[in-house]
């Protein structure tokens, strides 16, 4: 059986990406490893508590040798321009958790409409990337 | 502090052009949300995404009232105005020439809103998007 472990995200800054997925989003970390043989590289990784097995790399964007400069400078762009990741996140209640981010000061680019699917609404991370939450319709009820 | 390229703000005017398509919005509103003069942000917006910011604006709201015209039975004029459109000619003429036929004769050709899958609205608002080759919106040219 195969299942997903972890999806991943390009950010600009992971301490900033850290505060937004814990404090504001409240996800929780699954890993934070500063690793100075590999020229001071960090895993960092965050997930929701109720789903263990499934994580979200906060990967920042390398430089040489892994990455030339002017390759770095395209990915930030396009980041900047919110073309380079999405996640899906699901809700029992997107009203509540909407209502809960927004308190927590997350600024939404859509929000909460009813969908032939369910209830879903949109937002963005500090680096531009566009994360939805939806509240998916239980299919036996359409 | 974080490096964060200058277009990083022209996505916030992209995204509010994204929410607030149905408000009276305009480019002078999308340039205040980028924090840009207005001659200054039409340049950057469409040096970042292909396209000037009023085209970008236009299109969505094309693919919104396409949208409204396959999946209810809204009347073709509420449609114009519920997407911020404020003249019905010329939502018939740009519409005409983005899609290939009138509202009326592309909600015909679409079949009812129940036997659609069920796609997130936001990939298809994203894919669903017509690419507009003319600028003018009283121009007469066909669709090219």
């Amino acid at each position: 059986m195969i299942t997903i472990a972890n999806a991943q995200l390009w950010v600009h800054d992971q301490d900033e990406a850290l505060a937004f997925y814990t404090e504001k989003v409240g996800l929780e970390v699954r890993a934070d490893v500063t690793l100075p043989e590999m020229g001071g590289f960090r895993w960092l990784t965050v997930g929701p508590a109720g789903q263990p097995d499934m994580a979200i790399v906060l990967m920042p964007v390398p430089g040489p040798p892994l990455m030339d400069d002017d390759s770095a400078g395209q990915v930030r762009a396009l980041m900047a321009k919110g073309y380079a990741g999405t996640i899906f996140l699901a809700t029992d209640d997107c009203w509540a958790s909407y209502e809960e981010l927004t308190g927590r000061g997350v600024e939404f680019v859509e929000t909460p409409e009813e969908r032939p699917y369910g209830i879903d609404s949109g937002f963005r991370d500090p680096s531009g990337n566009h994360l939805r939450l939806t509240q998916v319709r239980d299919l036996a009820t359409l | 502090m974080a490096f964060v390229p200058p277009a990083r703000h022209l996505l916030r005017a992209k995204d509010l052009a994204d929410a607030r398509y149905a408000e009276p919005l305009g480019v002078e509103d999308l340039a205040r949300a980028a924090g840009l003069s207005r001659a200054h942000f039409s340049r950057a917006f469409r040096a970042a995404f292909g396209e000037p910011p009023h085209v970008y604006l236009l299109t969505r709201r094309l693919e919104r009232a396409a949208a409204l015209l396959r999946t209810t039975d809204h009347a073709v004029a509420d449609i114009c105005f519920s997407v911020g459109l404020k003249s019905l000619g010329s939502f018939t003429t740009s519409f005409t020439r983005t899609y290939g036929m009138p509202p009326a004769a592309y909600r015909a050709a679409f079949p009812p809103a129940a036997d659609r899958a069920l796609v997130p609205t936001c990939v298809l608002r994203a894919y669903g998007r017509p690419q507009r080759r003319t600028f003018g919106e009283d121009s007469s040219r066909a669709p090219v």
